[in-house]
């Protein structure tokens, strides 16, 4: 394909399609599980759940899934994780309403000794709400979805994850009990405290969300100033389903912003850092940024060009304070471009073109690493794929082109009313 | 090492020791007879009340000074100087293995000389202490005393059997580390930091218990001299308080030293095995176990207040929080007052040495000073440095006040990419929509130098634009500051141009 002639609606259909692939080549159709990653033997992951239920929508009004088939993958889904084991033994699927982060792909039982995660199990059910609006005609297959994933989120018992605690907790584990640490910081967790919220039967206080908030760090970096988080995921995994933009929260009213215009500004940080490159690793640049929590070389420390480097595996990277070993999110990147769309195509392009061999099957590795020699000028390549990569390049490219998710989130109550109780005012709020 | 390099060693060890306790308890000090009432009695000769003597001699009060074991406190003896001393001989080792960073080939065959450091802290010691070594402090006009003080009344305590009426009094006893309550652990044996500054050799392994402040600074220095040094922290990140990215760069530098970091771990229980200690830690639901030569737990520091019949004297306490004081440092006997580490939560000893000030001001000038004015700045001594003054913005936002933080990375500061001091940053907090300095946190090799800097300012409501008015050095890694007092100049010339 020649990328230059290729209009960016094209090349954004091509790798938007490539990665809904992923959730095909991947799932056992008997419970709607997919595979972490792209790896023999890996365990589902119920977050990639959650976005291959959101995913399929999408695969529907883009003519790649008949909506029969779409229905009937999210039933299955559904119809597994309400029916699946939820107790306190150490190899149920979930318990009080959340789920293990990871399963078995076969029996859908907790593997890994794994733990019952807070913020894994509010992409599954983002996924579910989902495929709960989206599915709106009045068929019996389409209204079982409805009444399960109506079902699978009011079973959810937040309150006892909160316990006694100020803010929410991570996660637990049936043998040591909840993790002692929660939310600190700006994070992904948006979208849980907004579903936490919304709760109608186990419901949080907005208290803490605001203790929440209160953990926020809004800095000037670069002359840019942003709620700062440092892996550019964090800037757009709420973000894939909720329509951020317009609306404010009481932190960002006093900022004068909103957390969609925040997510550009992390671009701009992330891009500035690459371009000045203070580690000095190979491939940082204008059109060459995107650092997150991904897939890395594995840890060890080599000398390359008589510099000795400090290689992770999989990990949180972050701009500016780092951990940075060379290894960049083209994912991340590409999941950017609702946020920031001319720099985002333009590094897509940029990565074609300078690195055939991560984007030859129009689908981005989980990470590649240019100063780490490999078979190429991407260096070291992220073996696989991972499925939260995959989903997230899916919604987001659909985010940018139609709104599709965010239009159909924002009939959904639950993320209306979480939003509200979380003090959300203005834009599409109204 | 020979044998007659060895036995010259510890002859000069030995000279060195003897030197310092020339100064800090002469081992035929005599105490002197009590005479009259006096003016101001001490309990404690650290820095806290080292410095109230001088000061009350100084304004010519009968003042006598009281310790049960040597001058300096814990500073001097098994604190501050020694650390810092020990830091300093194990950062040169790490520099030195960093140095082809630097355009200079790798010194090869580097040979660690652990003992030699430890010759060089007590030698450091020895001449620290003469500044206010015991003679001198009786040439000033100070009565020293040596022993163990018990209150027999709120006006009088005991020491060597002598009694001492007073008409104010200051108790300054420092605090002593905690030992964790871990099964196993006394019987097996274990180090504090009153325990590492004479060893003849570092240990093989050794298993560091809490990743605080004191603990940070020992691992990473036991591990430059060549230790094995195994961290075991029991909250998720290093230095709890502190701003996470700073403990994030820490670990991020522990672990490239070669520390073997267990965050989230606890320590369960130890148990010997022959010369060798075993550990179980748990994290969460795993369980594993270490084995190590030798144990350093650096939790923390509790209140001496024991042993003093405090409560002859009516005068509160709590054995964790220490002596209860008001504001102005008085106890609940407003005859007595407390300073350093027996009352405060900030541990630190200049902090014992501006609450000394204080209680001079108010026991013997009837002044008014308060503990809450204080702007109090603090550093870990890690490499790199983590200094921090003022509010943390989460303090800030629970108070309602609005804060934006003005961020300068060390990378971008051209004097520490010359040094190679890359590593860090510069976050100064201002109140929103003005340049009032709320706080600031430093990360850089030199933190603790900056960070005194941005202290002046708070305390003398210096905002950041009148910093940007200052003209820093160049170049010099304190320049990040000035970097920060351009980039609010900058969203100030942006307002103004909307």
């Amino acid at each position: 394909m020649n990328g230059a002639a290729e209009s960016d609606e094209a090349l954004l259909e091509r790798f938007q399609c490539a990665a809904f692939d992923y959730f095909l080549k991947h799932c056992n159709p008997e419970t709607g599980l997919i595979a972490d990653t792209s790896r023999a033997g890996a365990p589902a992951s119920i977050a990639v759940v959650g976005f291959a239920l959101s995913c399929y929508p999408v695969a529907v009004e883009r003519g790649w899934m008949a909506r029969a088939e779409a229905a009937s993958r999210t039933l299955a889904t559904l119809r597994f994780f309400w029916g699946s084991e939820q107790s306190e033994a150490p190899d149920a699927t979930g318990y009080r309403g959340f789920y293990y982060h990871f399963l078995d792909m076969q029996s859908g039982r907790r593997v890994w000794q794994s733990e019952l995660s807070l913020i894994d199990s509010t992409f599954l059910l983002a996924g579910m709400l989902t495929a709960g609006v989206y599915f709106s005609a009045d068929t019996r297959i389409e209204g079982e979805i409805r009444e399960l994933a109506a079902a699978l989120y009011q079973r959810v018992d937040w309150q006892w994850a909160q316990g006694e605690r100020e803010t929410l907790p991570q996660g637990w584990k049936p043998d040591s009990g909840f993790f002692h640490y929660g939310w600190e910081g700006y994070s992904e967790a948006s979208i849980l405290y907004i579903l936490a919220l919304a709760s109608p039967t186990y419901p949080v206080a907005p208290e803490g969300y605001h203790a929440w908030t209160a953990t926020y760090q809004w800095e000037n970096i670069y002359d840019c100033e942003y709620l700062y988080a440092g892996p550019l995921f964090i800037h757009q995994f709420s973000h894939a389903w909720v329509d951020f933009e317009g609306i404010q929260d009481k932190f960002m009213r006093e900022k004068g912003s909103d957390y969609f215009q925040n997510s550009g500004r992390a671009v701009y940080v992330q891009r500035e850092f690459a371009w000045r490159n203070p580690h000095d690793f190979k491939g940082y640049g204008a059109d060459c940024w995107g650092i997150s929590a991904n897939d890395g070389p594995g840890f060890k420390t080599l000398t390359i060009d008589n510099t000795e480097r400090r290689f992770f595996g999989y990990a949180a990277r972050g701009v500016p304070y780092g951990p940075d070993d060379g290894t960049l999110a083209p994912c991340a990147a590409l999941a950017s471009l609702p946020f920031a769309p001319q720099i985002v195509v333009s590094t897509l392009r940029a990565l074609c073109e300078r690195y055939p061999h991560i984007t030859q099957e129009s689908r981005l590795p989980g990470g590649f690493n240019p100063t780490l020699p490999g078979e190429g000028p991407q260096g070291w390549m992220s073996e696989g794929y991972f499925g939260l990569d995959q989903g997230a390049i899916v919604l987001m490219i659909e985010n940018h082109r139609s709104r599709l998710i965010w239009q159909l989130m924002r009939r959904c109550p639950y993320i209306v009313d979480g939003l509200r109780r979380a003090g959300f005012t203005g834009g599409w709020l109204k | 090492m020979t044998q007659d390099e060895g036995d010259a060693r510890a002859q000069n060890s030995a000279a060195e020791d003897a030197a310092l306790l020339d100064n800090v308890h002469p081992p035929a000090w005599h105490n002197p007879q009590p005479a009259g009432i006096y003016d101001f009695v001490i309990l404690g000769a650290g820095p806290a009340g080292l410095l109230a003597a001088r000061g009350a001699a100084t304004l010519g009060r009968k003042v006598a000074l009281v310790e049960r074991n040597r001058l300096g406190g814990n500073c001097l003896n098994v604190g501050c100087v020694p650390s810092k001393a020990l830091i300093s001989t194990s950062r040169l080792y790490a520099r030195m293995r960093e140095a082809q960073g630097l355009g200079v080939p790798r010194p090869e065959g580097i040979r660690i000389d652990a003992a030699a450091g430890m010759q060089r802290i007590q030698r450091l010691q020895a001449r620290l202490s003469r500044a206010d070594s015991a003679p001198r402090l009786r040439e000033h006009g100070v009565d020293v005393y040596f022993g163990a003080a018990r209150f027999v009344g709120p006006t009088q305590v005991t020491v060597a059997g002598a009694v001492l009426r007073f008409k104010k009094a200051l108790i300054a006893t420092g605090a002593r580390p905690m030992t964790p309550a871990i099964p196993g652990l006394i019987q097996a044996g274990y180090w504090t930091n009153e325990d590492v500054f004479n060893l003849a050799a570092v240990p093989q392994r050794l298993l560091v218990i809490g990743g605080g402040p004191l603990g940070c600074e020992l691992a990473q220095a036991f591990c430059r001299l060549g230790a094995h040094v195994i961290i075991a922290q029991d909250e998720p990140m290093f230095l709890p308080g502190e701003e996470r990215d700073a403990a994030q760069i820490l670990a991020d530098s522990l672990a490239r030293d070669g520390l073997e970091i267990h965050l989230n771990t606890q320590v369960v229980a130890v148990r010997r095995d022959g010369e060798h200690k075993v550990v179980d830690l748990v994290s969460d639901d795993s369980r594993t176990s270490v084995v190590v030569d030798e144990i350093l737990t650096g939790i923390g520091r509790q209140p001496n207040v024991e042993q003093m019949d405090l409560e002859a004297a009516r005068v509160e306490y709590d054995t964790t929080t220490g002596i209860r004081v008001n504001d102005f440092l008085q106890t609940t006997n407003a005859r007595i007052y407390a300073a350093g580490d027996v009352c405060l939560a900030y541990k630190f000893t200049h902090m014992a040495d501006a609450t000394a000030r204080i209680v001079l001001r108010n026991a013997l000038l009837r002044g008014r000073r308060k503990v809450s004015a204080l702007t109090v700045p603090w550093c870990t001594y890690t490499d790199p440095e983590i200094a921090h003054v003022g509010l943390y913005v989460r303090a800030a936002r629970e108070q309602s006040i609005p804060v934006k933080t003005f961020t300068i990375l060390m990378h971008d500061v051209d004097r520490a990419v010359t040094d190679g001091d890359e590593d860090g940053f510069l976050k100064i907090h201002v109140k929103e929509g003005t340049d009032e300095i709320l706080g600031a946190t430093i990360v850089a090799r030199h933190a603790g130098e900056m960070i005194n800097e941005l202290s002046l300012a708070i305390t003398a409501g210096i905002g950041l634009a009148e910093l940007g008015r200052v003209i820093h050095a160049y170049p010099t890694q304190a320049d990040a500051i000035k970097m920060a007092a351009d980039a609010y100049y900058r969203t100030r010339l942006k307002d103004a141009a909307r």
